[in-house]
């Protein structure tokens, strides 16, 4: 409640009491700061990308993301590294898991309304979208997990070359951020299975909501400039 | 999973807006089209990778890059709700995002990555 106290200002006194922080311009201090934290992870990401894109084409010596490259001093021969189809995959994976989210806050949002049949019980089962999220965001981890590990048996390892450096960086430190929201989405998950979440937590699934679809989008662009951009 | 007033964005709102909120806020099945449609633009991008013609093309990669910037936006304005929020989110998503954006085009101009053919004037 010292928020409150902050920011002077509180527009009904029932929405303080269950712990929703108005600031003066009226909206959740909570909320402000979460977008002002993906405005901020907006930047990181930028510099993340520009390295890559900076480096690509650059690498002295192999193995490289769409050409095949044979090393002259030991004539083995490496194939382009990136495997398309798997990342196809992982990318579809990554997008239902933004839909499962955002079914999750809806599900939420209306759990107080009543549900006559089986399908809008299914549908407005925030524990189901929630779970659901969490796991797709898992099977996303396990794809990366499963990409890294083939990256360095093939011989590509964040010491080779500027690609592999710029690539590990870029690419783990996304997949940091998706372990970080999977771990929000299960402790979410647990609370709405200890006590059930209503209209009044909704504002706390928004915020994970956002940042999960924040993780989303910058797949959305890595996919793009790192995979699909030769 | 109907329309409804009792819409957990109201609950950061103050009731003039909250009112305008409900009333523009997209339904379930709004959000499984919109799912549907990103899945078409991956599939498309996919389908362009594996297309000799279109991907040896000069139009391959700024297709690829509208496609890419209709899926970020798609997602940052049905899924953030950015599209339906108060002007504040949408100036602290915004703001950051434009520098960012500038700020990798000046680095891949300055690191000779980017380059502007003004043509040959004799």
């Amino acid at each position: 409640m010292a928020s409150i106290a902050q920011a002077g200002h509180v527009n009904d006194p029932h929405d303080a009491h269950v712990g929703h922080h108005y600031t003066s311009t009226g909206l959740d201090n909570r909320k402000i700061a979460i977008w002002a934290f993906i405005g901020s992870e907006c930047m990181l990401f930028a510099s993340l990308i520009s390295t890559y894109m900076i480096y690509k084409g650059r690498s002295l010596k192999g193995p490289f993301p769409h050409e095949a490259w044979t090393n002259p001093q030991t004539n083995q021969s490496f194939p382009a590294i990136l495997d398309i189809p798997i990342t196809s995959a992982s990318t579809f994976v990554l997008l239902m898991s933004s839909l499962a989210m955002v079914l999750a806050h809806n599900a939420v949002v209306h759990s107080r309304e009543p549900k006559a049949t089986a399908l809008q019980r299914l549908g407005g089962s925030s524990k189901l979208w929630l779970a659901m999220t969490a796991i797709l965001g898992m099977v996303f981890l396990g794809f990366q997990a499963y990409e890294f590990t083939a990256f360095v048996h093939e011989g590509l390892s964040i010491r080779t070359n500027l690609f592999g450096s710029s690539f590990f960086t870029l690419t783990g430190f996304h997949g940091a951020h998706v372990t970080a929201g999977v771990l929000w989405l299960w402790s979410l998950f647990a609370i709405d299975v200890k006590r059930g979440l209503g209209p009044d937590d909704a504002l706390n699934v928004d915020l994970s909501a956002l940042y999960w679809h924040f993780v989303d989008v910058i797949w959305i662009v890595i996919f793009t400039l790192v995979y699909l951009i030769p | 999973m109907a329309h409804s007033a009792d819409h957990g964005h109201g609950a950061d709102h103050p009731p003039s807006e909250q009112a305008h909120f409900v009333q523009h806020h997209p339904s379930w099945k709004t959000y499984v089209l919109v799912g549907a449609i990103l899945v078409l633009i991956t599939a498309v991008e996919v389908m362009a990778f594996y297309t000799p013609a279109w991907e040896q093309s000069r139009i391959y990669v700024p297709s690829m890059l509208i496609l890419s910037s209709l899926k970020f936006a798609i997602v940052v304005m049905f899924y953030m709700h950015l599209k339906y929020d108060h002007k504040l989110f949408r100036a602290l998503f915004t703001g950051p995002f434009i520098v960012a954006g500038l700020t990798l085009v000046a680095l891949l101009f300055l690191f000779g990555q980017l380059a502007i053919r003004l043509g040959v004037m004799g």
